[in-house]
């Protein structure tokens, strides 16, 4: 409602007063008035997108469900009907998602997955942050490395160059978060520093990283590690990809930190060190706590980059979840089915995605509401 | 001011009084700060002494020879489309330059189509009408949670699914869409669309200097000068004078199905579309969120009170939103398209011959891995800083400006 100007008689005030109720706001019909037909201009445009979207839907369920075919006996069928060909992913689901793992072992891959997904669920409830989650994740790292490696307790022993499909995945961005965390956190305090030897030392490393594709910095670990490494001392591909992602994830999360340790107030550094805590504490007992809790949600976003980004690993040949897609849908008989295959991953990576860039957002509004600077 | 985190060798305080011993030295900040410095930069030290004669063991070993010697040979190898012409007989050097200007290509279309995309998608969200801004907020989620590599290669199979040239979709014999690509008829004399760009490019460049001009002239005279009609005149005009002066050749090349491919026109082959269509979808939807937080920015007051001097619609947009929006989007947005010109080396997945992918080739060619990696390396490194050096100067144009009002 719009404000009465003050100079109104007292006549036309009492006119006002007879006049129908204000339209009560929760209504259903008003609310599309008020954000669907606003005026001719926006009514129009309404009515020309609902069209457009029926339309799109409508092309969509009628090719992805109604004309769809789904069982991989049916295969012949994929060629006639003008619909989605799921039969591929049901044909190779097993593929797609454990790699070249020996398919009677694919088990102990069920068993990875459900650990470090729950494991990643349970860190996301605030209260379960305690020194108990490190110990938690050190055990269920042990879990994986004895489920996927073999070789103990009489499992089928299985080196890296089995691993393939979605542990593969999972694996590799929780071995770079957890990796990297700590390299972010030593190199912003690096620059952050007041030698500089060390200032310049970090400064470089950051840049370097952070002005290079992604591609290049794993191409050039998988290309000349090997050639840097003692002779004899091979490094497989796994480990060489493995690092890279490590030390980008690394340089990037750096940039975060150092927002979050500008972000603490002077007062607290000089706070610390009045009480006479040398640098260490100082930084792990005052500073470090405060600028963590801000650069968190920040922090969940660059962790989904980092799982976004495991793909790349597919172009040097490793089989994660969309590399072993690729090598699935090389099959012959398969093969003119791809799109609907990437379809599969493409809805697989945003259940993961989608799901924590909700958690990110909800744990900012969480974090900031009892923040008064 | 005090840095907050010098936490080591920020103040140097006097020596302890007394007795300067072994212990006083090990216990001033002075000497630490120093020790702590000489200790790091000689751990760095060894470790790349380390690597590099483990690497010069190595070479030595396979009888390999360093040396940048190699780039004037000939390539012995071609790639599928080039911007600059290659052909086998070219060296080693301009078939990086090639790739360099592929990467440069496929960029600078893929960071103009996300940039409008991204700012209409942008202003989308921010729409009245709820539809509109849920749309745009689909788009926005949908693109951003799933990997980018996922989405390039999936515009690649369906790109390479479609019918075959034969049965090629088409719209009268002007553009075919097949499994080859797509083909425009295009003019005949393909220099003479060269030249027309380079007038275009011009002609942008002239009409910020005329605007510049005549922003000048009306503060001084306080007459002001119709400035989009000397724009369009530029942007339009010029680049038809040039048509003219070429002889205004109204020949078009239409593509013709011969064999089983096409023949002349414009040709986008699927592994350019599929890099270009990964590159910018994706970062569009990065963009429209920069956007819509750069607009929602601007205080509210601001949009009041230039309504309540005479300002709507587009004056309102032109003259009070946009000019405070922008220096909110300008950063964030710079680092997005340096992402995407990083990112463009995903072009060999599909097998689009951009920078990281004829590097591969070289290097698989000519065996100097260190040379190659060093070169690519650098490449990619200089043409991100030179990304942001531009748009440095842009976010200093459109910057608050201390003493001009």
């Amino acid at each position: 409602m719009t404000m009465r100007a003050p100079s109104r008689s007292r006549a036309a005030v009492s006119s006002d007063l007879r006049r129908a109720s204000p339209v009560r706001s929760g209504g259903a019909a008003s609310w599309l008035r008020r954000n669907l037909f606003d005026g001719p201009g926006n009514s129009l445009l309404t009515i020309v997108l609902c069209v457009g979207l029926a339309y799109v839907v409508w092309l969509a369920v009628d090719w992805a469900i109604v004309h769809a075919v789904w069982r991989p006996s049916d295969r012949a069928l994929c060629k006639t009907v003008d619909g989605a060909c799921w039969a591929i992913v049901a044909e190779k689901y097993r593929v797609i998602l454990f790699g070249t793992f020996p398919y009677h072992e694919q088990w102990r891959c069920v068993i990875v997955v459900v650990l470090i997904v729950g494991m990643a669920i349970v860190s996301a409830y605030r209260r379960f942050w305690s020194r108990w989650l490190a110990y938690a994740w050190a055990a269920v790292v042990a879990a994986v490395l004895v489920l996927m490696l073999g070789g103990v307790f009489g499992l089928q022993p299985t080196g890296t160059y089995l691993w393939g499909g979605l542990p593969l995945t999972l694996i590799m961005s929780a071995v770079t978060v957890v990796g990297g965390l700590p390299g972010a956190v030593l190199l912003a305090l690096g620059r952050r520093s007041g030698l500089p030897a060390i200032k310049a030392l970090c400064v470089g490393i950051t840049e370097l990283i952070r002005g290079l594709p992604l591609l290049v910095v794993l191409f050039m670990a998988g290309v000349l590690l090997p050639l840097f490494m003692p002779a004899g001392l091979s490094i497989d591909k796994f480990v060489s990809a493995q690092v890279a992602m490590i030390v980008f994830f690394a340089a990037y999360a750096a940039e975060i930190v150092r927002g979050g340790l500008q972000a603490v107030p002077i007062g607290q550094y000089e706070a610390a060190e009045a009480i006479g805590l040398g640098y260490g504490r100082r930084m792990r007992r005052v500073v470090l706590p405060q600028a963590l809790r801000i650069v968190i949600p920040a922090l969940v976003n660059d962790i989904i980059r980092a799982f976004k980004n495991t793909t790349f690993v597919s172009i040097l040949g490793l089989f994660d979840i969309l590399g072993a897609t690729n090598a699935a849908t090389q099959d012959p008989l398969w093969i003119q089915y791809a799109p609907e295959a990437y379809l599969f991953v493409f809805l697989l990576y945003f259940v993961f995605c989608f799901s924590m860039s909700r958690y990110s957002s909800r744990l900012e509004a969480d974090l900031s509401a009892g923040r008064n600077y | 001011m005090k840095s907050a985190a010098t936490p080591v060798g920020e103040t140097r305080r006097p020596a302890l009084q007394g007795r300067r011993s072994l212990a006083a030295l090990w216990h001033s900040l002075g000497f630490r700060a120093w020790l702590y410095q000489a200790v790091a930069v000689a751990v760095v030290a060894l470790i790349v002494f380390f690597m590099a004669s483990n690497a010069g063991r190595a070479l030595a070993m396979r009888g390999i020879h360093t040396g940048f010697g190699f780039l004037l040979h000939p390539a012995g190898f071609s790639i599928d489309e080039t911007l600059l012409p290659f052909d086998s007989g070219d060296t080693f050097l301009r078939a990086f330059f090639a790739g360099f200007c592929n990467t440069l290509w496929v960029s600078a279309l893929s960071l103009v189509g996300a940039t409008i995309l991204g700012c209409l998608l942008g202003i989308a969200r921010l729409s009245s009408n709820w539809l509109l801004a849920r749309i745009s907020l689909i788009y926005v989620e949908v693109f951003r949670n799933t990997p980018q590599l996922i989405q390039i290669v999936f515009w690649y199979t369906l790109l390479t699914h479609l019918p075959v040239a034969r049965q090629a979709w088409h719209v009268s014999d002007w553009l075919y869409l097949s499994n080859r690509g797509l083909m425009l008829a295009w003019l005949a004399d393909h220099a003479l669309a060269g030249r027309m760009a380079a007038a275009l490019l011009l002609a942008i460049a002239g009409s910020w200097a005329w605007a510049r001009w005549a922003d000048a002239r009306r503060r001084r005279t306080g007459r002001p000068l119709p400035v989009w009609l000397g724009t369009a005149a530029l942007v339009i005009g010029l680049p038809l004078l040039v048509w003219a002066l070429s002889g205004a050749s109204m020949a078009l090349e239409h593509p013709r199905l011969r064999g089983f491919n096409f023949h002349g026109g414009l040709v986008l082959s699927p592994e350019f579309m599929a890099l270009g269509l990964g590159l910018s979808l994706y970062i569009a939807a990065y963009i429209a969120e920069i956007v819509r937080s750069g607009i929602q920015s601007v205080r509210r007051g601001q949009i009041e009170a230039g309504r309540a001097v005479g300002l709507s619609g587009f004056g309102l947009l032109r003259r009070i939103v946009l000019p405070q929006a922008l220096r909110v989007i300008v950063p964030p947005i710079t680092a997005q398209y340096i992402s995407l010109l990083k990112t463009s080396s995903l072009g060999v997945a599909v097998g689009y011959p951009e920078l990281f992918n004829v590097s591969n080739t070289i290097i698989t060619i000519s065996g100097h891995t260190l040379e190659c990696v060093a070169i690519m390396g650098l490449v990619y490194l200089v043409t991100a800083l030179g990304i942001a050096a531009v748009m440095n100067v842009y976010n200093h144009v459109i910057a608050i400006r201390g003493g001009r009002a």
